[in-house]
């Protein structure tokens, strides 16, 4: 998997790049004129309308339009969003403290049950244990997030009224506060990803179970619990690493639907609002900072496994 | 081995040792191994229900999916509405049975559009290799980077709300992972002996790539899939549920659990039904998926 | 004189990328300049370790790779510059056997369907006359013709090797190349389907380009034999000379580490000093120089020429006296 970590790193630049023209070229998909949406109640005037695409760049060549569009990309000018004519990273940088909350939490939450539950199946593979663990990872699977969502809600804030159903505050203001708001939707965003991970340690738990180091462990005479928590879990929490790290789109994807359900102004609602405001900058940027993030988080996710996995260093 | 060890008496038409009675092609096998499988059949079967459901909606509907009446505005669950009414008095049960018409229309055509994107792109970069290689895997991994929710999001938005751009943005969203699979599988196939034994005969080519390659990567693909209708039919509820696939008054279960969300204190039986469906369906395409990939291929644990 | 297959000056280079965090570039040469050339009906030896591009030689003989450099005539015909319909006339004259059983075979098609396909692609027979074919083929290598209609998953390793050989056959080669036919087999297996090769060399008047790293089936098997060592052919011959009184050091090390099967002939216990070299990365001079225990300082830094005084050739500065 990172048998070049060199070629890697050579990898990501052409990805991004071409990341940067799939974003542009969705300007291209739109139905309609940009300039006549930004003009607003002004469309009539076509002094504005020129103004406009003067402004956007709009009468210039498509490769004339990506290269200043470029440009501005890689000096952190994303656009101006149409609608609140506020630079778009500046708009990002707002939402994304909220979502990385909720991104954090469920991530932890997911280990949390995941990881024990797959270790649980593989240690008891093909018994009951095994069995109840697949099974309520697969029904984890195949729940929609926002139902899930709307279900707890229906659960613990209308029928029980332990939780709030809807609504964010801040870590900084009001920790106590923040968690309330924010545990629900954590769990839910996370589910998704505890049924995944819970897979690949089931499987990665398998294969460090049947390896001959674990057989002299257990030779030795040591306990089996802790031959499998002292000698497996720790050379098979290397793939899993690593596969949990490709599960931020899940996360990212997730957290669209989740803070739609919950109301939590974060990244995922930004994108939806954008996208009914027909405020096209926003939704390009939110596409663009989503990759680079991925692309990003990839890329520590193969040096992590090298750092952890000695037998890659001299790779 | 050497030369004295060989055994000078025995014939090179040696015996055909014992073969088995009656011949079974790896396809039969593959079936047997799947009808052994209870739960997969038992996804097998509810998918089979659903696609009748879907296509004989108009016949099992009792009621009009989207005629309102003021008489019947959220009533619970009852003898009359099974699954009670919804905001503007339309029966659920009739709503949640057309609703299976978007949702496996979305799940398979939306693969369709996948596969048929990603699948010839694959086997021409694992065929071909090289730069043509090299440029489709970088164009599949800035695909890959953009998490695939967000990106469908992103095109379902600029080519405008309605199903079937929905389809079409789920569609091209998905199709990266049918290459990497396609090319995957591809690559695989190639390096048997077979394909080279397949060249050496006198096969152009194309012939090659097309009768001994592209059998080879079927069943990966054929179980990428399964998965990947349940993965779509998730995404349609997904924009629908944002409002970026079926438009209203036309039912789908996205939609119904969009406007349900609203009334859920007063009508909680709106998100239930729906949700369950849409719970139903992709867990069943999900088990069949598990189990044509066991079935396919007996080597896996 | 007449060739059936004459190999000259062959090349064949890979490049390998890797590293972190710099890329390193490397080239392997894994063939690099062979030569040697094949008489109608003779069965040539090709012996070596794994890893010394015997595999590669066939294959790029067989133009199944593209080799980077060197010349392969096929009797009159440059098999390099051959292309469509010459290729496949080609084709038809020169074919495979595979070592993998396993993966030789396509586990979806029938063996008769299998069988048929050689002879659909050049036009010979279809449909009922090549069903005929493929069943008399069958018979030729010891099958029944109740084979046709059965899987591959259904054969056993002999069986299925078997088969392989009868796909070759079905075009009727003058040369078939076999890389390694019988090293994924059982012993006794071996045998059966050696003395099966040997038949039909003589019943068909073939020609074998036999790739192996057995000794002992290459002096059964063959009348000539050439050994590699990197990529480099250090050792060429008839096969009783060669392995009676090898001259190249490295050729010797094979034969003494190869069981005799007569212990009044065993010497000395067999000495084998080291471990093949990566391809990658050659010693300079004679690559056997780290290995061989006649080296010289002048082995390290000058390949040996070739010389060849009586049709029995090697590479080596210090060469095992004859006889």
């Amino acid at each position: 998997m990172s048998g070049s970590l060199g070629a890697r790193i050579g990898q990501i630049i052409p990805t991004l790049l071409l990341v940067s023209v799939l974003v542009f070229g969705l300007q291209q998909l739109m139905p309609g004129d940009p300039a006549l949406i930004m003009a607003g109640e002004e469309r009539g005037d076509p002094q504005v309308l020129a103004q406009i695409r003067a402004e956007l760049w709009l009468d210039r060549s498509l490769p004339e339009q990506y290269v200043h569009w470029m440009d501005g990309v890689l000096h952190g000018n994303l656009g101006y969003s149409w609608r609140i004519r506020q630079p778009v990273s500046q708009l990002i940088a707002q939402k994304l403290p909220v979502t990385l909350q909720l991104a954090v939490m469920a991530f932890a939450i997911a280990v949390l049950i995941g990881v024990p539950a797959g270790i649980v199946a593989a240690v008891y593979r093909n018994r009951f244990w095994d069995y109840l663990a697949n099974a309520i990872g697969l029904a984890g699977l195949s729940t929609p997030t926002f139902w899930l969502g709307i279900m707890l809600i229906l659960l613990v804030s209308v029928q029980l009224q332990w939780l709030p159903p809807s609504g964010y505050v801040p870590l900084f203001e009001d920790w106590r506060q923040s968690l309330a708001t924010t545990i629900m939707p954590a769990f839910v965003l996370g589910n998704a990803i505890a049924a995944i991970l819970m897979r690949h340690t089931r499987s990665a738990m398998l294969t460090a179970l049947d390896q001959d180091y674990v057989r002299t462990a257990r030779a030795k005479g040591l306990r089996e619990w802790t031959v499998v928590l002292r000698h497996a879990l720790r050379n098979a929490l290397i793939p899993v690493v690593t596969l949990g790290a490709l599960e931020l789109g899940t996360l990212l994807s997730g957290a669209v639907l989740t803070e739609q359900v919950f109301s939590i102004p974060g990244f995922g609602k930004m994108i939806v609002d954008a996208v009914f405001n027909r405020d096209y900058p926003v939704v390009q940027g939110v596409v663009l900072v989503t990759a680079f993030l991925y692309v990003l988080l990839n890329l520590i996710a193969d040096v992590l496994y090298v750092v952890i996995n000695p037998r890659l260093r001299g790779a | 081995m050497t030369a004295a060890t060989l055994p000078s008496t025995s014939t090179p038409g040696a015996p055909a040792a014992s073969v088995a009675p009656r011949t079974r092609s790896p396809r039969q096998l593959a079936v047997r191994r799947f009808l052994g499988r209870p739960v997969a059949v038992a996804g097998l079967v509810v998918i089979l229900a659903f696609i009748v459901i879907a296509v004989a909606a108009p016949l099992l509907a009792p009621y009009d999916p989207i005629a309102t009446s003021w008489s019947a505005i959220r009533k619970a669950p009852s003898a009359a509405h099974w699954m009670g009414t919804d905001e503007n008095g339309r029966d659920v049960l009739s709503r949640v049975i057309f609703g299976a018409r978007a949702s496996m229309l979305a799940g398979v055509v939306s693969v369709l559009i996948a596969a048929g994107i990603g699948v010839p792109a694959g086997l021409i970069a694992g065929f071909a290799g090289g730069w043509t290689d090299t440029i489709l895997s970088r164009i599949v991994d800035a695909m890959l980077a953009c998490p695939f929710l967000i990106l469908a999001i992103a095109l379902a938005a600029f080519l405008g709300p309605d199903l079937t751009n929905a389809m079409i943005a789920i569609g091209v969203s998905t199709a990266p992972r049918f290459m990497r699979v396609a090319r995957a599988a591809t690559l695989d196939a190639a390096s048997n002996e077979y394909v080279e034994a397949a060249r050496a005969l006198g096969n152009p080519p194309w012939r090659v790539a097309l009768r001994h390659v592209l059998p080879n990567i079927v069943p990966p693909v054929l179980v990428q899939g399964t998965l990947a209708i349940a993965a779509a039919i998730i995404a349609e509820a997904s924009l629908s549920f944002l409002g970026l696939g079926q438009q209203p008054p036309a039912p789908s279960w996205g939609s119904m659990l969009n406007a349900a969300q609203r009334f859920l204190s007063q009508a909680p039986w709106l998100a239930i039904f729906p949700g369950l469906a849409i719970f139903l369906v992709v867990l069943s395409f999900n088990l069949v998926g598990d189990g044509l990939r066991d079935a396919l291929d007996p080597r896996r644990r | 004189m007449s060739h059936v297959l004459q190999v000259a000056g062959l090349k064949k280079h890979f490049t390998v990328t890797k590293g972190f965090p710099k890329p390193v570039t490397t080239i392997v040469r894994a063939v690099d300049g062979v030569d040697f050339a094949v008489q109608p009906a003779e069965a040539f030896g090709l012996v070596g370790e794994s890893g010394c591009g015997k595999s590669t030689v066939a294959r790029a003989a067989l133009r199944l790779i593209e080799p980077d450099a060197g010349s392969v005539r096929f009797g009159d015909t440059d098999v390099l510059a051959a292309r469509g319909g010459a290729l496949r006339r080609l084709r038809r004259r020169m074919q495979i056997v595979f070592q993998d059983p396993y993966s030789s075979l396509n586990p979806r098609r029938t063996i008769g369907r299998t069988l048929a396909e050689p002879l659909s692609v050049h036009g010979i027979a279809r449909g009922r006359a090549a069903r005929e074919q493929a069943g008399a083929l069958l018979a030729e290598v010891g099958l029944p013709e109740t084979a046709l209609d059965r899987y591959p998953h259904e054969f056993s390793g002999g069986q299925r090797q078997r088969i392989g050989i009868a796909r070759a056959l079905a075009l009727q080669p003058e040369l078939i190349v076999a890389d390694e036919p019988v090293s994924a087999l059982d012993v006794s297996v071996q045998a059966q389907v050696l003395l099966l090769l040997r038949e039909l060399q003589s019943r068909r008047g073939l020609a074998f380009v036999f790739v192996s790293h057995d000794l002992g089936v290459v002096r059964w098997f063959c009348a000539r034999v050439a050994v590699m060592y990197l990529g480099r052919i250090v050792e060429q011959g008839p096969v009783a000379e060669v392995f009676a009184r090898p001259r190249h050091p490295y050729t010797r090390m094979l034969r003494d580490a190869s069981p005799i099967p007569d212990p009044s002939q065993r010497g000395v216990l067999p000495r084998v000093v080291g471990e093949i070299p990566s391809a990658a990365a050659p010693p300079p001079g004679c690559h056997f120089h780290p290995r061989c225990p006649r080296a010289t300082d002048r082995c390290t830094q000058e390949y040996p020429a070739w010389t060849d005084p009586d049709g029995h050739g090697f590479a080596c500065h210090h060469p095992e006296p004859a006889g």
